[in-house]
């Protein structure tokens, strides 16, 4: 056990309201009759298909690519036949559709053949992180990252530090806690890989100290793996946002990510629990990820828990398996209450970022018009980013950008204390995705204008060099004409010259 | 609790509202209320409850002209606090009018001619105490003898006639008085040794007689905000430091001539600007050093004020000139950014 070498600023302690969905073991959705896997469920580019429509699939074949650099395989949860290719709705706070394979099940679930590696240290580091790309591995606690790209140090950087991060600071959340208490084994596999891939020697399994069962349950694997040398498990405070990358770095070490910078330019990686888990099972086991465990909890939920679903899943699915005293067509959040976002449809399949589905919180935020800010600095001393919520409040209600810029409204980790704490009850958080959404977009538009300009000189360039080109052949083509009229004339004036000569 | 449709994360609120504030400022000042009327009389409270009333009525009237909604921002509680805040700073038999002008002052020009809630940059009852002290200099400086010491005590009826009618029906010993503060200076001026003017009836065990324990009192509502963390700890301490700083190097080099730091820290407006009116947070600086800044700037003006300035108190003037300053001192106070690149 290693101690705190650090605090952030700000936060909050915030009923965790976590008891709810601990009652009993991770549970295994029943299998859906229809998978809705969509494209997208990672940052980057999207995946490609490679499987037509009527095709027959096996559980944990691929049936997408990745797409260039930033991007990762996708592959069948079960066994079935691909019935769609097209859009469909996704799980998005706006709403969007988005290119979906769509896998109707047969039931029997077969899996594909399984390559699991014996001994991965026989692989190279290179071949790992194919490995975990080729597995659809991305990064769990919700960001859904590609993880291979975070197993890659790069040439020029050394990786000091692994933090594992078991935080869950997220109110009602509970998958990681679930799966540290439940496989505790998978996560050290993993993490061994993770290791070996970042040759790194500090490893930190950073696990707030709401979570006394996953703690010492971890303590008990590890101390079982005598061979996880430097492997050490840190207690962290609760205090929201302690799960958030960065906050989390400046509490294992003390150390700060540099503005508009990675946790590797200071030597740490970062990956979350069930990621490790997930690698742990797609090298050791041959199992890529097509599954997740999602927490289902919220005051509306009656049956709260945690369950393993299959990607695709439908959420209505899930939600009547557990059973809620929702309205039709109510909202619920996907995603824990201060950082998710409200999905009205249930339509929607799990995807794999799809951590926690709220249904009805504790202490919602009201619905009453926000009274006037009374500068009371609440925010400011909240923000575990040291902003000040209220400056960017002003600017970005008067739409000015570059004061909004300048007040480093970029830094926003968007993790919502501001809003929180805030007595007039003003949306801060989302006056600053706003401010964002704006900036991005005339960034956009500057570059599109920038791009216009510079073709619209290139044209005229091009315009002026044609005309110029014709100018010159018109005059060339003159020359040529007056040369050979000259010529003319002159033949003429040989040919009459003799009569002249006579004549005169 | 069904979940309503707030349009983005975070879908949690914390429980403190602006009424909520408001509400335990209030509590907080009962206990120095409850002093200043067993030192002072019950004039005290007819002035609460008169500039209450004026203020609720003034603030409707301004939020219907403005067509703002009345209930949200009438109930926010903070008219009543300006209010209560005005009145307690004022002489306890001042005469009505005198509270009046203060507050329809206080609400419609420094309240809500700069936009309401959250918009003024000088704290309304400041601004109404220095209108008032600057236009009323002899109805703002007379203060009644400390009443509970005295042989025939102010009652209720004879505060009644004396605010609204200006006369009083019972012999009372004497009317007027000096604050100890305006006791002091007078004293010092008259070339007197601070050590001995404090030996004067008017004066208490280390500040005025009353006064002392009023200015107690206010510190311990205070420190009970402090606990409740309706404020922060930033603007009282600092406050109180910049005046103990500089009435100490002072007092040290010229105990002649002088008071203590001890009777400037229980004198006067001292702990009821500290922790009541300095920490308003519309008016004050907003950021952590800021707020440093800004509660030494109010120490040491007070004491300016105070000792080399023409009026007894400075406590008014120095939280208005350092409300001027607010956005400047938040400018270059901002705190450093995480991963902020040097």
């Amino acid at each position: 056990m290693s101690t705190v070498a650090g605090s952030f600023p700000g936060g909050l302690v915030l009923n965790g309201q976590k008891k709810r969905s601990t009652q009993t073991p991770i549970r295994k959705t029943p299998l859906s009759k229809k998978l809705i896997l969509p494209l997208q469920q990672h940052i980057g580019s999207e995946s490609i298909p490679i499987v037509s429509v009527g095709d027959k699939v096996l559980k944990g074949q691929k049936i997408a690519k990745a797409d260039g650099h930033v991007s990762v395989y996708l592959h069948a949860p079960s066994s079935g036949t691909i019935s769609a290719i097209d859009e469909q709705p996704i799980p998005h706070p706006s709403g969007l559709s988005g290119l979906c394979i769509t896998i109707e099940t047969d039931g029997l679930d077969t899996w594909i053949e399984h390559h699991p590696i014996a001994d991965y240290t026989q692989l190279s580091e290179h071949d790992i992180r194919q490995h975990v790309r080729e597995a659809g591995i991305v990064g769990l606690g919700g960001a859904g990252f590609p993880s291979f790209i975070k197993l890659n140090p790069g040439v020029h950087h050394h990786v000091e530090t692994l933090i594992i991060n078991g935080v869950e600071c997220e109110p009602y959340i509970t998958c990681d806690d679930m799966l540290m208490r439940e496989r505790a084994d998978g996560i050290l596999d993993g993490i061994e890989i993770i290791r070996f891939a970042l040759r790194v020697k500090n490893c930190v399994i950073a696990i707030e100290d709401n979570k006394p069962e996953a703690i010492s349950i971890m303590e008990l694997a590890l101390a079982a793996r005598p061979e996880l040398t430097d492997t050490t498990i840190m207690v962290v405070p609760t205090r929201y946002p302690a799960g958030s990358e960065k906050q989390l770095i400046q509490v294992v070490t003390g150390k700060q990510v540099p503005s508009h910078g990675l946790p590797i330019d200071i030597g740490i990686v970062c990956h979350n629990v069930g990621t490790a888990y997930a690698i742990g099972r797609a090298i050791k086991h041959g199992e890529p990820l097509i599954s997740r465990i999602v927490t289902v909890t919220g005051t509306d939920v009656k049956h709260a828990g945690n369950f393993e679903t299959l990607f695709g899943t439908p959420m209505h699915e899930l939600l009547a398996f557990c059973e809620t005293t929702r309205e039709p067509n109510a909202p619920f959040i996907l995603g824990g209450p201060m950082m998710g976002y409200n999905l009205s449809g249930d339509n929607l399949p799990v995807t794999k970022t799809a951590n926690c589905i709220l249904v009805g919180v504790d202490a919602a935020a009201p619905a009453e018009k926000p009274l006037p800010c009374i500068r009371c600095g609440e925010c400011a001393a909240a923000c575990p980013a040291s902003l000040l919520p209220q400056q960017l409040y002003w600017y970005a209600r008067d739409k000015d950008l570059e004061k909004t810029r300048q007040y480093n409204l970029f830094d926003c980790i968007e993790c919502g204390c501001c809003s929180y704490v805030c007595p007039s009850k003003i949306p801060l958080v989302h006056y600053f995705r706003f401010a964002k959404t704006e900036t991005m977009n005339q960034e956009l538009e500057a570059a599109k204008s920038d791009q216009a300009r510079i073709r619209h000189e290139n044209r005229l360039a091009r315009q002026q060099l044609e005309q110029q080109e014709k100018e010159e052949r018109q005059r060339q083509r003159k020359l040529a004409l007056a040369a050979s009229q000259a010529a003319k004339e002159k033949q003429e004036q040989a040919a009459q010259s003799p009569s002249d000569g006579t004549e005169s | 609790m069904p979940l309503r449709s707030r349009l983005s994360s975070p879908f949690l609120s914390g429980m403190n509202r602006v009424t909520l504030i408001m509400a335990q400022l209030l509590l907080a000042l009962i206990p120095a209320i409850i002093a200043l009327v067993y030192f002072f009389g019950p004039g005290v409270l007819i002035n609460i409850v008169l500039a209450v009333v004026i203020a609720l009525v003034t603030e409707a009237v301004m939020l219907k002209l403005r067509h703002r909604p009345i209930k949200p921002f009438l109930t926010d509680g903070s008219a009543i606090v300006t209010a209560v805040l005005l009145a307690i700073a004022l002489p306890p038999l001042a005469p009505w009018w005198l509270t009046m002008v203060g507050i329809l002052f206080a609400i419609i020009f420094a309240k809500h001619l700069y936009g309401g809630l959250g918009y003024n940059p000088f704290n309304p009852a400041m601004v109404a105490y220095v209108l008032l002290l600057i236009s009323f200099p002899l109805e703002m400086t007379t203060w009644l003898p400390i009443s509970a010491f005295s042989d025939a005590p102010i009652e209720f009826d004879s505060a009644f006639q004396m605010i609204f009618q200006g006369q009083l029906t019972t012999a009372v010993d004497s009317l007027s008085g000096a604050t100890p503060l305006d006791a002091m200076k007078t004293e010092i001026g008259l070339l007197h040794v601070p050590s001995q003017v404090i030996q004067q009836p008017l004066f208490g065990h280390f500040g005025g007689k009353g006064w002392e324990w009023v200015n107690i009192w206010f510190a311990i509502g205070g420190l009970a905000l402090l606990y409740r963390r309706v404020i922060s700890w930033h603007i009282p301490v600092a406050m109180l430091s910049g005046l103990l700083a500089i009435s100490l190097i002072t007092w040290l080099l010229a105990p002649e001539t002088t008071a203590s730091p001890l009777f400037h820290l229980v004198s006067g407006g001292t702990m009821l600007g500290a922790f009541f009116i300095a920490t308003d947070p519309v008016t004050a600086a907003t950021t952590v050093k800021g707020r440093l800044v800004f509660g030494a700037g109010v120490g040491l003006l007070t004491y300016i004020i105070r000792v080399w300035g023409g009026y007894p108190d400075g406590i008014a003037f120095a939280i208005i000139v350092m409300n001027m300053l607010v956005p400047l001192i938040d400018y270059y106070t901002q705190p450093k950014v995480y991963g902020a690149v040097k």
